[in-house]
């Protein structure tokens, strides 16, 4: 997705704050970086070990979720449940003890629904931002083999990974990852919750709430925002499709490669019948199990790679509330200017007492005698008042959209690239993979030729 | 093989000597004829090779006939020999599956123990196969043309007279009236009923290990024969799976501009990886599964066989005890006896001569289909090779061409 380039100066700014507030430790560099390059490649190259390098809050600390564990324990309808927590791991950067082993995290145990609680609160405090979605609550997009039980241990695992996930990309993020209550939640396990709640932010939530479900029409959108928009409805929908298909395509290579574990089963029979033939086509049996175990690792590592499109496909919800919320921001200024708009006219009306607007008011004066004079100015005087109201109240609407939209393309460049390098990653290591299923599978039948040789 | 003077005089065409080095045929007596068929199990498979194939068969060219009553297909029979018991060295004709079927029961009723490659079989209205499908034709004609140079290969079967006038006559139909027909295989049928009602006195050790293997051999081949077709079911449904793959990343594509070129390059390779899964199916479906098939079809033969050994032993058991209460004369014993030392050796003989061919078939089919199994993973490997990702990700960094080799050596991290 391109960019429109009015938006490249923020956030080259920004970058170089960024840069700025890191150049103390530039010994942290991931060791990547190739020395002989251009100046694009070398901006290319601090862009990605952004990520690396990390935030101020990465450099301070590292994160991880390192468990999952079962509690029970009886919810708001105080019924029995049975739940998994994740265990949060959070260490001093570098840090090393006497012996010289690493030294002792601190920990927490964090359920999902405090995961969402913290991204709700981040969702509502900072509109403008495109904040990285949790993994999914249910499993989706299943193949046969995988359960779509919640509590399955390879979904659970799965889970965490992508907690963890969630995690390093808020650690990793230039404005969120300076927010005090994300930093509550990887340290303070007692008492986090009403930290949260103390800052309002419910009803900064319900009215979020109340303007994403509104119907309301803008009339000059923003074209860069409906271009956003629609870029991230085809995204959602080609990566749903992709994934679908995906797991088909997954599903029926399982059939292929289990199937061949009857020929192991009949081969090892024939053998026993026969004399000459008898070795060869054992050992060719054997690889033939070989053959159809296979199949299990490298599916399992192929879901690597489906939760990478899954973390993409979730993140254009966040693309299109910010978009959403742009409108409503942009509905509200025009409504702000057309109520300022009208009350002009109105006033100038009393002044000329021409009556351009139709209105009941004017109509009933008419008819039933005019105002004093005192009367007018009074109106008049009122009507001044509301009008500076109004301007003030669409100069503070116009500023607000301004910092929302500068504030959200600043985020949006980021994502993108962001999402160029992850997904074009992704790919890369998909072709991998194919790659090493393709060994495997030359390594398995060229030893079967050879048994059967043997024959 | 030891001939018996009786199946020396059913033909007298010389077989060629030749040794497959100078490739020049020599003639040679019936005498030392013999001796060649000698049985000597260690050189066996030379042998094999040594001795010449002088005639050369093919089956090809179907055509389909019309008229009033029905539609059948023929196929073009050319041979090509230089045995003198042919009058001539090149003979064309046209046989339908009729006609390969009655040669098969005259080989049958005259060998009755020797082992006889099978026919493919007849139409089945079950098989979803249409009858004069294009497949269905060309795999038939295959499986005849195989037929008809087992026998050709056979050291006796090629010498029989009806094998001679299949491959000559321009008609056979007034061949096929004549001879032995109906009424004796109806007679064998009864026979072997009342043999089976009555049972062997003893059956010679080696051929209870034969009829137990035969067993077995049956069972396997049609397990793997099951397991095979399965696997091509399975490849199949893989297949049409990745053609609908490939296109969404195409079609991911089109929103996308940086990301447009990987995205493509992986659609490519699905697309290519599905041409070679179709062409993995083709040489399954073409080599492996008609040799299965056929070995399927032979473990039948092999029962029939081992049936008509036990018959033609049963018979002559019968007709002894018959001796002592004089309803039989000694001479029909005799020949009874003979015949049950011909058709045991007969079977010895081509026992270990069919599980050699055997061997080398389904070894051959084996061994095909692990190399195009290879070939299929080299050529998806090969595809997918970084050449086109590589370059894609050169193009923009060399961070990011770096982050390729270090993915290929370090485990996936966010």
């Amino acid at each position: 997705m391109r960019i429109a380039s009015s938006a490249d100066s923020s956030s080259n700014n920004s970058r170089s704050q960024m840069i700025m507030a890191d150049s103390g430790s530039s010994d942290e560099v991931a060791v990547i970086c190739n020395t002989d390059i251009t100046s694009t490649e070398s901006e290319n190259n601090l862009i990605n070990t952004m990520v690396e390098r990390g935030t101020a809050l990465l450099k301070k600390m590292e994160i991880s979720v390192a468990e999952a564990d079962k509690r029970t324990g009886k919810n708001t309808v105080n019924m029995q449940e049975t739940y998994t927590v994740y265990l949060i791991e959070t260490r001093p950067a570098e840090s090393v003890s006497e012996e010289g082993t690493p030294a002792a995290p601190d920990t927490l145990w964090r359920r999902y629904s405090e995961f969402e609680l913290l991204r709700t609160y981040l969702l509502v405090t900072y509109p403008y931002i495109i904040v990285p979605p949790l993994p999914e609550k249910r499993a989706e997009f299943v193949w046969h083999k995988l359960s779509a039980d919640n509590l399955d241990p390879d979904f659970v695992e799965r889970r965490r990974v992508g907690l963890e996930n969630f995690l390093l990309r808020l650690a990793s993020h230039p404005v969120l990852s300076n927010d005090n209550i994300f930093f509550l939640f990887l340290t303070e396990e007692k008492g986090w919750r009403e930290a949260v709640l103390e800052t309002g932010f419910q009803d900064k939530a319900d009215s979020r709430l109340k303007s994403l479900s509104a119907m309301f029409r803008v009339k000059n959108p923003d074209k860069r925002f409906t271009a956003l928009k629609h870029y991230s409805e085809d995204l959602s929908t080609v990566i749903s499709q992709l994934l679908r298909i995906r797991a088909r395509v997954a599903d029926r290579l399982y059939g292929v490669y289990k199937v061949h574990a009857n020929y192991g089963r009949v081969f090892s029979e024939w053998s026993a019948i026969e004399k000459e033939m008898g070795d060869g086509l054992q050992s060719a049996g054997h690889h033939m199990d070989t053959y159809a175990a296979s199949i299990d690792d490298i599916l399992e590592e192929e879901e690597h790679y489906a939760d990478q499109l899954k973390e993409y496909l979730f993140y254009t919800e966040a693309v299109r509330s910010v978009c959403r919320k742009h409108e409503l921001i942009q509905y509200e200024l025009e409504m702000a200017a057309q109520d300022l708009s009208y009350k002009k006219q109105q006033k100038e009306e009393l002044e000329t007492g021409t009556v351009r607007i139709f209105s009941l008011k004017g109509m009933t004066s008419k008819l039933f005698g005019q105002e004093t004079q005192e009367q007018r100015e009074s109106k008049v005087a009122a009507l001044e008042q509301s009008i500076q109201e109004g301007e003030d109240a669409l100069k503070e609407k116009n500023a607000e959209s301004q910092e929302f939209v500068e504030k959200a393309w600043n985020d949006i460049e980021r994502f993108n690239e962001q999402k160029e390098k992850d997904l074009r990653e992704a790919l890369i290591s998909y072709a991998i993979m194919q790659i090493s299923m393709c060994k495997k599978g030359i390594q398995v039948w060229s030893n079967a030729k050879e048994c059967f040789n043997k024959m | 093989y030891i001939h018996k003077q009786s199946d020396l005089n059913e033909r007298t065409c010389v077989e060629p000597n030749t040794s497959l080095a100078d490739g020049n045929p020599m003639p040679n007596s019936p005498d030392s004829m013999v001796n060649q068929f000698r049985l000597d199990e260690e050189n066996e498979e030379e042998q094999q090779g040594a001795i010449n194939k002088d005639i050369f068969v093919t089956v090809d060219n179907p055509e389909s006939h019309i008229s009033a009553i029905e539609t059948f297909i023929t196929y073009r029979v050319v041979t090509r020999t230089t045995c003198s018991e042919f009058d001539s060295s090149e003979y064309e004709v046209r046989r339908r599956y009729q006609d390969f079927l009655w040669l098969k029961s005259r080989l049958e009723e005259n060998y009755p123990t020797l082992i006889i490659h099978p026919l493919p079989e007849k139409f089945v209205m079950k098989s979803m196969v249409e009858r004069f499908n294009d497949d269905f034709i060309e795999t038939r004609r295959k499986a005849l043309h195989r037929f008809l140079n087992r026998i050709a290969d056979h050291p006796i079967l090629s010498c029989s007279h009806h094998f001679k006038v299949f491959l000559t006559e321009e008609e056979l139909a007034p061949h096929r009236k004549l001879g032995p027909g109906f009424l004796s295989r109806m007679s064998e049928t009864m026979r072997a009923m009342a043999n089976s009602v009555r049972g062997l006195r003893s059956k010679l050790e080696e051929f209870a290990v034969m009829q137990e293997y035969v067993d077995d051999f049956s069972n396997k081949m049609c397990s793997v024969d099951k397991v095979t077709n399965r696997i091509i079911k399975e490849h199949r449904e893989y297949m049409d799976e990745l053609k609908q793959y490939g296109p969404t990343y195409f079609q991911w594509a089109e929103s996308e501009e940086l990301l447009a070129e990987p995205l493509k390059g992986v659609g490519s390779c699905v697309e290519r990886c599905s041409k070679e899964t179709e062409e993995q199916i083709q040489h399954l479906s073409e080599v492996l599964v008609p040799t299965l098939h056929e070995y399927v079809l032979c473990a039948d033969t092999l029962k029939a066989v081992m049936r008509r050994r036990d018959n033609i032993q049963a018979e002559f058991e019968a007709k002894n005890e018959a001796l002592a209460s004089r309803t039989t004369d000694k001479e029909m014993v005799d020949d009874l006896a003979d015949r049950v030392e011909q058709a045991n050796n007969a079977l010895r003989g081509d026992w270990s001569r069919w599980r050699t061919s055997m061997r080398a078939d389904l070894k051959s089919a084996f061994i095909s289909t692990a190399a195009k199994n290879v070939d299929y993973y080299e050529k998806v490997s090969l595809t997918y090779c970084p050449s086109s990702l590589y370059a894609v990700c050169l193009q923009t960094s060399r961070t990011l061409a770096s982050w390729f080799f270090r993915a290929a050596l370090l485990p996936h991290r966010c």
